[in-house]
């Protein structure tokens, strides 16, 4: 009855999902600040349980990403465009991924940050959590950008958002660079292929925050669209 | 001729217990569409809905429930047509009234989308396009009330879309969105009050022997639609808001000023819905009742018998008050991310264009025009997701409903032709 009744005229809000979505991502790579204490303590079996919750939260997300799409099927009309929203979904998700890329590796070669590049790592690292949450702050605002129609103030308020974001993001491109200089000057006391992990290492974790900054990017598109 | 001073009043009887029938299905069933949206966006409990539901259908359909009655009664047949065979029209308003109430009721089971003023329209043209002659039937009227379903729909949901951005304008996209909306709130209030009063007091009380002239009808629309903008304003002071919310995002506490606008459009749209719908019921009633009394003469001036509209508003409310808990419920569950500000501009394009067309004795589909505002706010980006799929189920249903209806009257118009001579 309620399904061809007015109100089978609305139909499931992907707003409040989408939210949910990138609140579990977040919470996924926060987990990478206790993991890498763990590792510089040199604590691997409190590491594999952090990178247990931290695989667990990927799931979750996951699977919230899968449920949302099967909830968006083509016949719904929206503010927004369907395809800007899958695409920002995917970009969500991959911050996800990536912080488990992470954690796996790491814990998979009992990897060591030299002593000297924890405390630099550490800042680095935060950094780039920090550029996931702001991605969220600003994925947060959809439900009041709603209630304005997508237009006027809460849209400026969003790009300001976005643009915090791009510098956070730039914060971490220079802290990566003075962090590689550094790994250089260590690199012939290490074991070569180490070095070449930590590189990777260094890298993706740069990745959350180039991936942060793309989901500001997508909400910007979708934004911009209509 | 004969059949009508023999059995006059067994088929008035028959036609006010069909008729009472249908009311009653409007009343468990449709009002859920009218009721619907302020129930899913919390605006209302499902009490509180039921009991808005019951006065203000009542009110709308014995105050303006008058020309569209007269609509359904008298406009879509030429009864020049029927001097000389009067009861031919009477029993074609009685298997109308039967192939619409069987039609809600089979629809109703499967769970389709219904809309009764399809069905009636589509009954009353079927039976005397093929049962009598197709040139009993006005067609010039039917094509105006054909097209009116066109362009309601497009009228509330161009509306919606206006009543809608000026919230925007006025109110969200504003530094103190609360304030704003304390100020601006009772000005569509007001409006609201506004349109129903002038249009009942203009078309609606004639049918119950009121009379007012029209600089009276606009003063006193004014100062009804100032008594309810003072009665919301009083309601809006005294709301408590969550100032903790009010430090991340002021638009909690806006939607709990449109929740109490959202209690006057929904008395608004029980209303519309009464004064439109109520004619599916009783406008066939009506005619049978008025060519009986006139002893088989049909009489092109005669009023409608004083008891008819409030026998179709106490059906509506029977209704209701029987099978509209369980049908509210349904809708109760399926909520979605629909707040009151979007609701109430959907309602509010909804019962004004309603409301007017009740005013115009033009019978049109409430549901539809509930939609067409819905869309319109969606065109202005203020709902998450419309389910198109739903949409088209609602507008297939009329386009099947118009066949189904005239097919269903024409079986049984023959069937009391067989049984009567």
């Amino acid at each position: 009855m309620a399904r061809n009744s007015i109100i089978g005229v609305f139909a499931k809000s992907p707003i409040k999902p989408l939210e949910k979505h990138i609140k579990l991502v977040v919470k996924c790579s926060n987990q990478l600040i206790p993991f890498f204490t763990a590792c510089y303590e040199q604590n691997w079996s409190e590491a594999a349980k952090v990178r247990r919750k931290l695989s667990k939260l990927e799931q979750d997300a996951d699977s919230l990403k899968r449920q949302l799409r099967l909830e968006l099927p083509g016949g719904l009309f929206m503010p927004v465009d369907r395809a800007d929203l899958l695409e920002l979904l995917t970009q969500q998700d991959k911050i996800a991924n990536r912080a488990k890329d992470i954690a796996g590796r790491v814990l998979g070669r009992k990897l060591e940050i030299p002593a000297s590049l924890q405390e630099q790592f550490s800042k680095y690292l935060a950094r780039c959590i920090d550029a996931t949450e702001k991605a969220a702050e600003a994925i947060n605002e959809l439900d009041d950008l709603l209630e304005t129609g997508f237009r006027g103030r809460e849209v400026v308020l969003v790009e300001k958002m976005i643009n915090q974001l791009d510098e956070i993001e730039d914060d971490t491109d220079d802290m990566q660079i003075i962090l590689r200089k550094d790994l250089l000057a260590l690199e012939r006391e290490l074991n070569p292929v180490d070095v070449m992990f930590l590189y990777q290492i260094i890298d993706w974790v740069g990745d959350l925050a180039d991936l942060a900054e793309r989901v500001g990017a997508r909400l910007e598109i979708l934004l911009a669209r209509k | 001729m004969e059949i009508l001073l023999n059995s006059g009043y067994t088929l008035v009887i028959i036609a006010a217990v069909v008729g009472l029938f249908m009311a009653w299905g409007i009343g468990a069933n449709d009002v859920a569409n009218a009721m619907g949206t302020s129930v899913g966006s919390k605006a209302l409990t499902i009490k509180q809905a039921i009991i808005i539901a019951m006065v203000f259908e009542f009110a709308g359909a014995y105050l303006a429930g008058g020309e569209v009655t007269s609509t359904i009664r008298k406009g879509i047949i030429d009864a020049s047509f029927f001097i000389d065979s009067p009861e031919l029209l009477v029993f074609g308003m009685i298997s109308a009234l039967f192939a619409a109430a069987t039609w809600l009721l089979i629809a109703s089971a499967l769970g389709w989308p219904v809309s009764t003023t399809h069905s009636i329209v589509g009954a009353i043209v079927g039976f005397a396009a093929v049962g009598v002659s197709p040139d009993a039937v006005e067609w010039s009227k039917v094509g105006g009330i054909v097209g009116s379903w066109v362009i309601t729909p497009l009228i509330s949901g161009v509306i919606a879309f206006i009543i809608f951005n000026s919230a925007q304008k006025l109110i969200f996209d504003t530094d103190k969105p609360l304030q704003q909306a304390k100020r601006w709130v009772p000005l569509y209030m007001f409006l609201a009050g506004f349109v129903l009063a002038l249009v009942t007091i203009k078309k609606g009380l004639k049918h119950i022997d009121l009379h007012i002239g029209t600089a009276d009808g606009f003063i006193y629309a004014v100062i009804t639609a100032v008594i309810v903008a003072i009665i919301g304003k009083v309601f809006i002071n005294r709301l408590k808001f969550d100032e903790s919310a009010a430090l991340k995002t002021h638009y909690a506490n806006v939607e709990k000023v449109f929740a109490v606008l959202m209690i006057v459009t929904a008395c608004c749209m029980a209303f519309a819905h009464g004064s439109n719908d109520v004619a599916n019921a009783i406008g066939p009633l009506a005619a049978v009742v008025s060519i009986v009394d006139n002893g088989g003469q049909i009489a092109a001036k005669s009023a409608i018998a004083w008891w008819i509209l409030p026998l179709g508003g106490f059906g509506i409310v029977a209704g209701l008050a029987i099978f509209g808990h369980k049908v509210m419920a349904t809708i109760g569950q399926g909520i979605t991310h629909l707040t009151p500000s979007r609701g109430f501009a959907a309602e509010l394009a909804a019962a004004c264009t309603v409301v007017i067309a009740s005013g115009a004795g033009l019978p049109i589909s409430t549901t539809q025009t509930l939609v067409g505002a819905v869309l319109g706010v969606g065109m202005a980006r203020g709902i998450a997701a419309i389910n198109l799929g739903v949409v088209r189920n609602i507008v297939v249903s009329w386009v099947i409903t118009l066949p189904i209806g005239a097919g269903l009257s024409i079986l049984f118009f023959w069937m009391m032709q067989a049984v009567f001579t």
